[in-house]
């Protein structure tokens, strides 16, 4: 076996138990146990990108931090480029890069060439090497205006860009990032995740990205792993896991003028219409454009764009798809 | 030598984070000189009943008064420094952040430290004892080599003030809410720092015994220095006072994060 096919993500009957004390009733305190990682198992090869998703609670950020070595599993065995992260975590910082989408390492009071400056002594980035990364961050996340405002005037967007690049100057082999579109505008998460994509085929860093949000999966990631009360409830594309839910995605359609709602387009039902404006559903698994070039062709159609389903529901019906 | 250069930089941004907000800066001098002149005021009633009173004469008073006002930042008797900025990320989870970086977090806080401190003895300490000076008819040297000894032991003083709060500040690592710590911090070094009043003029064994602890280190021992109070030996004899308890409390310090540190690492955030 050649040292290409070594996973590099190894994650083995992985267990987190938080023994929490709870009020139960007016004196009382009782121990309950939170499994919030349940066995869970999978393995990433070097320069995958993985979408790591499931709905809200469950396990995805303790899962992080297990990887990242701040948080020691309960059971189970964890390796990441051959280290056990949280006996090795010293070693392991300087390999990896980590955002948490509402945490930041930035220094909040000084302008953000400070925060920089301040990664390059941390991790002895090499001066050339310092320069050339943080020149292509800048273009890239178009950082450039921003070098010179302090970080407490950042929008959320900008701060997550700046928290990227924070996070990558030292060259690390994996990239986590939880939740780092979370609360974006528009403009910001379409940078980040063409950040992302170009990361990832130019430099191969291996990135595992959480989020519930499908629509950063569908552009970013050939795999998907989906988790639900800290168990693994999917692994493989996102067009299976649609398929394996039968989900839905939505066009919305604004016409030139109020009409009757849109029929005869197989594939595809109206949900409502409201004024000028059409909801269309059709199969999450099948691609947009054909069905955009109909209506196109055979209606007035001003704008459109598309809404993913919410992760929650593609579980729903995942667990709906087993039982019935 | 890089670590060094690592925790340098950060000293740097201690000092320029303090020196962006310069409305709090100058509404800290004033409130310094106003506290000064209350204090000055009253030591001269003190003193002018009592000679001589805890050793002094009314003119080492006062210069005692304006040392305290000018201090009073910089040793962060009443707070204010990077411990509630620390508490902040214990609380919310942030600290978790600072874990997998390749830093020593005590050494990491202390250079913070250092940098407002250096802002703050110039921001803060410079104005409000040049006030003094010009109001009232102060002790102050002009020998360059006991401001020189001074230095060194405003120095030893903010490493002191630095290991005790990061002692307190770690408690937020068990309580939820740290107000009480915080409050409990801040009266214990306006008392036993001598700030209110010198600790020499406690009397008997109480008076011994608050010239021993930790606190004494922050604003008794350098106003010493400068007074002229300690000379020759007992200047050496007062920075071994003030190095003894700051090594002593950084060890505890370094005892207590290990703990904190596996709790968060083994219990989550
Ligand atoms: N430090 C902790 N102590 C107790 N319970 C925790 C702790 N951290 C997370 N949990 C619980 O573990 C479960 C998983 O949380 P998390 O990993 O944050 O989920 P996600 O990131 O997928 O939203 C939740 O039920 C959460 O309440
Ligand atoms: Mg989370």
């Amino acid at each position: 076996m050649g040292a290409a096919a070594e996973p590099f993500l190894e994650v083995e009957g992985l267990e987190k138990v938080f023994r929490i004390r709870r009020r139960a009733g007016r004196l009382r305190r009782e121990r309950v146990e939170v499994r919030a990682v349940d066995g869970l198992s999978f393995t990433v090869p070097r320069g995958e990108m993985v979408g790591f998703i499931g709905p809200n609670g469950a396990g995805k950020s303790t899962t992080v931090k297990m990887l990242t070595g701040i948080l020691a599993p309960s059971g189970g065995r964890l390796r990441v480029a051959g280290l056990d992260p949280s006996r090795e975590r010293v070693e392991l910082t300087r390999r990896i890069g980590v955002v948490f989408g509402q945490r930041t390492t930035l220094w909040w009071d000084l302008p953000l060439r400070d925060s920089y400056r301040l990664m390059r002594r941390m991790y002895r980035i090499p001066a050339a090497r310092y320069r050339e990364n943080l020149d292509r961050c800048t273009e890239l996340l178009d950082l450039g205006p921003l070098l010179t405002v302090p970080v407490r005037q950042l929008s959320l967007g900008q701060r997550m860009r700046a928290d990227i690049a924070a996070a990558l100057l030292h060259d690390p082999e994996v990239l986590y990032l939880d939740e780092p579109t979370i609360g974006l505008d528009v403009v910001s998460k379409s940078a980040v995740r063409r950040f992302l994509a170009d990361l990832n085929s130019e430099r191969s860093t291996t990135v595992l990205l959480t989020t519930h949000d499908l629509g950063d999966i569908e552009q970013l990631c050939e795999r998907v792993l989906v988790i639900d009360h800290g168990r693994l409830m999917y692994d493989g594309a996102l067009a299976g896991l649609h398929e394996v839910g039968e989900s839905e995605r939505v066009l919305v359609v604004d016409l030139a003028r109020e009409l009757p709602p849109i029929s005869g387009l197989d594939g595809a039902r109206t949900l409502r219409t409201e004024g000028p404006r059409q909801w269309l559903a059709f199969p999450a698994s099948a691609s947009a454009a054909p069905l955009v070039g109909r209506v196109a062709a055979e209606y007035p159609l001003v704008d459109l764009s598309v809404q993913e389903p919410a992760i929650e529901d593609v579980i729903a019906r995942m667990y709906a798809g087993r039982t019935g | 030598m890089r670590l060094l250069l690592l925790y340098s930089t950060v000293l740097r941004g201690g000092f320029r984070r303090y020196a962006t907000y310069r409305v709090a800066t100058v509404a800290g001098v004033f409130t310094n000189t106003v506290f000064g002149f209350i204090l000055a005021y009253t030591f001269q009633a003190l003193w002018s009943e009592r000679p001589r009173l805890g050793g002094y004469d009314e003119a080492q008073a006062l210069t005692f008064v304006w040392i305290g006002q000018a201090m009073l930042a910089t040793v962060a008797l009443m707070g204010g420094g990077f411990e509630e900025e620390f508490q902040q990320r214990i609380r919310t989870g942030d600290v978790a952040v600072d874990l997998y970086r390749p830093i020593d977090l005590q050494l990491w806080w202390l250079a913070s430290d250092l940098g407002r401190a250096g802002f703050h003895l110039l921001g803060r300490g410079v104005a409000p004892m040049a006030v003094g000076a010009f109001a009232f008819d102060l002790a102050l040297p002009s020998e360059p080599s006991v401001w020189a000894a001074f230095a060194v032991s405003v120095l030893l003083a903010v490493l002191v003030s630095f290991a005790v709060r990061y002692l307190f500040a770690l408690c937020a690592f068990w309580l939820l809410d740290s107000h009480g710590v915080s409050t409990l911090s801040t009266l214990l070094g306006v008392f036993f720092s001598g700030m209110l009043l010198p600790l020499t003029v406690f009397p008997g064994s109480f008076g011994e015994a608050v010239q021993q602890l930790p606190w004494a280190a922050m604003l008794q021992v350098p106003a010493d220095v400068l007074l002229g109070a300690r000379e020759g030996g007992d200047v050496v004899a007062g920075w071994g006072f003030q190095l003894g308890w700051a090594a002593v409390l950084f060890a505890v310090g370094r005892a207590v994060q290990a703990l904190a540190v596996r709790r968060v690492v083994v219990q989550g955030g």
